[in-house]
C-alpha cells in the first residue's frame, strides 16, 4: 500500500529525514517510535503532503503511484488520513459541517454527487456511537475549546467517517487519560481491516498495548535505525532510547 | 508538489475579477454635469415635487456649499469633482409599467444576469420588490397586498406626492440636512429611493426589499430611504446592491433614515456589492453613506450588513436610543480585497434609561486592502443603566492587508456597563493544511473558514438573504484562490 524509498526531506533548508525506507502492506499495523526530534512528525506530514516540507530525494508510492507531486487534498481523496498531533481550531465551523464538507469534497473528486442528508445522518450516528461521542459534541465548533482528549477523539471520529486506506496516527496518545486512550484505541481497532493499514507514531509504548503493531520501527536522527516486532516496543519502554543512540553512534 | 503558500494566495487574490461587471445600455434621460441651484431646482421640477420639497433641497444645498469634505476616516482617495457629476439620470421607458412585460427587455436581461428574477422573487420568497435602477423606480410589486394592511411601500418620489404629510414630518428628522457633507449633498440632489410606512400595530407580513444599482456612466447616485414603523409595528427591510464595472470612480452617497416609534421594531439588512475597482485599484464605487435610526420608547432597531464591494466605503449605521428601554443592534461583515478601503462601524447613542446596544463586527481583509472598524458608544448623563456589548473581530489573509479598530467610548453616566472585546486572527497555513488533509481544497477551505468566522452575523440575516450573502462572501474571496 505505502512504499517509502530513500526519502529525504527538509524544512527551511534544514535536513530532517535522511533516507527513510518503509513498506506497509494492507492489513498491517506499523509503529514508528523514537526520541523527540528524531523526525517522526515530519515523516507523517511529508506523507500527508504538507507544503512546508521539501522532498529532496526519494519516493513516496501509494498503491504503486508516486504521490509526491500531489496536493494534500488529492492524497486525502486517495485514502491517506492523518490524525494530527495538534488539531487546529476552526471557529464557527461545526464538526458536522466540517465532516459533511470533507466527505462531499472527497465524493466530488470521484465524480459522485453529495451524500444524501439521510445517509450522512446515519453515518454520523453510527460512527459517533462507535467512539462514544455525545451528539452535542458534533454541533460544537471544530476543536474550539475542546479538551486534549476530545480533540483526539474527534480526530479518530473523522477517520471513522472518511474510512481511509492508510491512517497515520501522529502522537494520538499524547494528552489522553487512560479512559480516553482506551476509547480511541478501541475505535481504531474496530476500524481496522485486512484492506486498510495503520501507521502509529508515538513516543511511548503505552498506546501500543491497545493498538498492537505488527512491526515497530525506531526512528533516530532522520533514519530508521532498528525494526522489529512488538517486543521491540517493550524493550524501548524498559531501556529507553539511549541504548539505541549508543548503538547507532558506535 | 502542488504547494499553496501565502504568496500564491496573495497572487490569486489580485486576479479576482468583478463577478457582476457588465453594463447595460439603456437610453437615459441624463442631466448635464455640474451642480448649482438651478440643477437642484431642475431635479425637483423633473420629479414634479411640491414647493416645500424644493425649498428643503435648496436649504440643504446652501448648507452643503459651506461644508468641506471630511477627511478623518482611515481611507485615501482622490476627492470627487462635484462639478463633473451628472445629478440626474432616469431610464427612458416611462411611465411606469403595469406588468413585467412592459419593462425594457434589456433591463430585464440585466436582472437576469444578476440572478434576480422578479417573477421568481415574487413567487418563491414572497418578497415585495421596489426595484431602483438609476434612481427611478421602474417596477413595484406586491403593493396591493401591502396596501390591505395599510402598509405604504413606494418610491420616495411617489411618497412625496402621495403622502406629503408623512414625508414632511419625518424626512431629515434623524439625519438633518446639515448633518454632514454627504448627507447635505444627498438632501439637495437625491434622485429617488424608497419609502416605507408601517401603521400602528401592524406586523409587516413579508420582507421588504429593494435592489439598488448604478447604471449610467459618470452618474452619482443619491438614494434616499425613509422607513417609519409606527407604534407597535414590525418590519424587516432588505437592501441589496450590485453595480456594473466602470473605469472612473462613481460616487454613491445615500441617506437612510429609520424611525421606530414606541414599541416598534425595524430590522434593516443590507448586502452591498458595489464595484470594488480592478486588481490595480483603479475604478470602483465610492460609498459614502449616512444611515441612522431613531428608537422611541421600547423600540428596537437592528442593522445587519454584509459589505463586500466599493473601492472606498465610509459608513456607520447608527442608532439613537432616545426612548427608555430601547434597543440598538449592529451586526456587520465587511470584506475588503485588492486595494479596497473600508472605514465602517456604528454609533450607539444612549439617551433613554435602560437602553441596550449590541455591536458585532467582523472584518475580513485580503490583498492590499485596509479594513477599519470605527464605533462610538455614547452614554448620556440621563441614560441610567445603559448597557453595551461590542465585539470586533478581524481576519487577515496574507501579509499586505490591514485591519484596524477604533472604538470610542463616552460614558457620562456612572451606572453604564460597557464591554468591548476585540480579536485579530489570520487564516493560518495550519488551518488550510488541516482542511486539505481532510480532502477539502484550499479555495473551499477558505470559504469554510470565512463562513465560520462570519457565522454570528450571517445568522442574523433573513434566511433567503443569508444564502445570498454566503454566496457573495465566497465570490468575493473565492476567485481569490483560483
Amino acid at each position: 500500500m505505502l512504499k517509502v524509498k530513500n526519502l529525504h526531506a527538509s524544512v527551511e533548508d534544514k535536513s530532517i529525514l535522511k533516507g527513510i525506507n518503509l513498506e506497509i502492506k494492507p492489513g498491517e499495523v506499523h509503529a514508528i517510535m523514537g526520541p523527540n526530534g528524531s523526525g517522526k512528525s515530519t515523516l507523517a506530514s511529508v506523507i500527508a503532503g504538507k507544503e512546508e516540507y521539501e522532498v529532496t530525494e526519494g519516493e513516496i508510492l501509494f498503491e504503486g503511484e508516486d504521490i509526491n507531486e500531489l496536493a494534500a487534498e488529492e492524497r486525502a481523496h486517495k485514502g491517506v488520513f492523518l490524525s494530527f498531533q495538534y488539531p487546529v481550531e476552526i471557529p464557527g465551523v461545526s464538526v458536522t459541517n466540517f465532516m459533511k464538507t470533507a466527505i462531499n469534497e472527497t465524493r466530488k473528486s470521484k465524480g459522485l454527487g453529495d451524500m444524501p442528508a439521510k445517509d450522512m445522518l446515519k453515518l454520523i450516528r453510527e460512527k459517533a456511537e462507535l467512539l462514544e461521542i455525545d451528539r452535542n459534541f458534533l454541533s460544537r465548533s471544530l476543536n474550539e475549546g475542546f479538551s486534549g482528549g476530545e480533540k483526539k477523539r474527534n480526530e479518530i471520529f473523522q477517520m471513522a467517517m472518511l474510512e481511509p486506506k492508510l491512517a497515520i496516527l501522529d502522537e494520538t496518545d499524547s494528552g489522553l487519560d487512560i479512559d480516553a486512550l482506551r476509547i480511541v484505541a478501541n475505535g481504531v481497532n474496530k476500524l481496522k481491516s485486512k484492506d486498510n493499514a495503520v501507521l502509529v507514531i508515538t513516543h511511548y509504548q503505552r498506546l501500543l498495548e491497545y493498538i498492537v503493531p505488527d512491526f515497530v520501527h525506531v526512528l533516530y536522527n532522520g533514519r530508521i535505525v532498528k525494526s522489529g516486532g512488538k517486543e521491540l516496543a517493550h524493550e524501548l519502554e524498559e531501556k529507553g532510547y539511549d541504548w539505541i543512540k549508543e548503538e547507532v553512534n558506535a | 508538489m502542488n504547494k499553496y503558500t501565502e504568496d500564491d494566495l496573495r497572487e490569486e487574490l489580485k486576479t479576482k475579477e468583478y463577478e457582476y461587471g457588465f453594463y447595460t445600455d439603456i437610453e437615459s434621460d441624463t442631466f448635464p454635469i455640474g451642480l448649482n441651484e438651478d440643477i437642484v431646482k431642475a431635479i425637483s421640477l423633473k420629479k414634479e415635487e411640491p414647493e416645500w420639497m424644493t425649498e428643503w433641497r435648496l436649504e440643504a444645498f446652501k448648507a452643503w456649499k459651506q461644508m468641506t469634505e471630511p477627511d478623518w476616516p482611515n481611507v485615501k482617495y482622490v476627492k470627487p469633482d462635484f462639478q463633473a457629476i451628472s445629478y440626474y439620470s432616469a431610464p427612458n421607458s416611462k411611465p411606469k409599467y403595469n406588468s413585467l412585460d412592459e419593462v425594457d427587455p434589456e433591463l430585464l436581461a440585466t436582472f437576469e444576469k444578476l440572478g434576480i428574477s422578479l417573477d421568481e422573487q415574487k413567487k418563491l420568497s414572497g418578497v415585495a420588490m421596489d426595484v431602483v435602477v438609476d434612481s427611478v423606480s421602474v417596477a413595484t410589486t406586491f403593493k396591493k397586498t401591502l396596501a390591505e394592511k395599510g402598509i405604504i411601500f413606494m418610491s420616495i418620489s411617489e411618497a412625496i406626492k402621495e403622502h406629503p404629510e408623512l414625508v414632511k414630518k419625518y424626512i431629515g428628522s434623524v439625519v438633518p440636512q446639515k448633518d454632514n457633507f454627504y448627507a447635505a449633498l444627498n438632501s439637495a440632489v437625491f434622485s429617488d429611493g424608497s419609502f416605507c410606512y408601517i401603521p400602528k400595530g401592524v406586523h409587516c407580513p413579508m420582507e421588504l426589499s429593494t435592489y439598488f444599482r448604478i447604471n449610467q456612466a459618470g452618474t452619482g447616485q443619491f438614494e434616499r430611504t425613509l422607513v417609519i414603523a409606527d407604534k407597535g409595528s414590525y418590519v424587516s427591510y432588505l437592501e441589496g446592491c450590485t453595480a456594473p464595472s466602470r473605469d472612473e470612480n462613481q460616487l454613491h452617497a445615500a441617506v437612510v433614515e429609520l424611525i421606530a416609534l414606541d414599541d416598534a421594531e425595524i430590522k434593516y439588512s443590507t448586502v452591498q456589492n458595489w464595484y470594488p475597482g480592478n486588481a490595480e485599484g483603479k475604478g470602483g464605487v465610492y460609498n459614502f453613506v449616512t444611515k441612522r435610526g431613531l428608537c422611541e420608547k421600547n423600540a428596537k432597531i437592528s442593522w445587519t450588513q454584509v459589505e463586500t464591494g466599493s473601492a472606498v466605503t465610509w459608513k456607520y449605521p447608527s442608532c439613537i436610543l432616545k426612548g427608555d428601554n430601547s434597543v440598538g443592534e449592529f451586526y456587520s461583515i465587511a470584506v475588503t480585497n485588492n486595494y479596497q478601503q473600508a472605514d465602517t462601524g456604528t454609533k450607539m447613542i444612549h439617551l433613554g434609561k435602560n437602553t441596550k446596544s449590541t455591536i458585532i463586527s467582523k472584518g475580513i481583509s485580503a490583498g492590499k486592502s485596509q479594513n477599519s472598524y470605527r464605533g462610538l458608544v455614547r452614554v448620556s448623563p440621563n441614560a441610567d443603566n445603559a448597557r453595551n456589548f461590542s465585539q470586533c473581530d478581524s481576519l487577515l489573509m496574507g501579509n499586505e492587508c490591514g485591519a484596524h479598530t477604533f472604538p470610542y467610548i463616552e460614558a457620562k453616566n456612572k451606572s453604564a456597563i460597557i464591554e468591548h472585546e476585540a480579536t485579530t486572527s489570520k487564516i493560518g497555513e495550519d488551518q488550510i493544511f488541516y482542511c486539505n488533509q481532510r480532502g477539502i481544497d484550499t479555495e473551499k477551505a477558505i470559504a469554510l473558514i470565512v463562513n465560520g468566522f462570519s457565522k454570528d452575523v450571517l445568522n442574523k440575516l433573513p434566511m433567503e438573504f443569508a444564502v445570498e450573502a454566503q454566496k457573495l462572501l465566497e465570490i468575493s474571496l473565492e476567485g481569490s484562490v483560483g
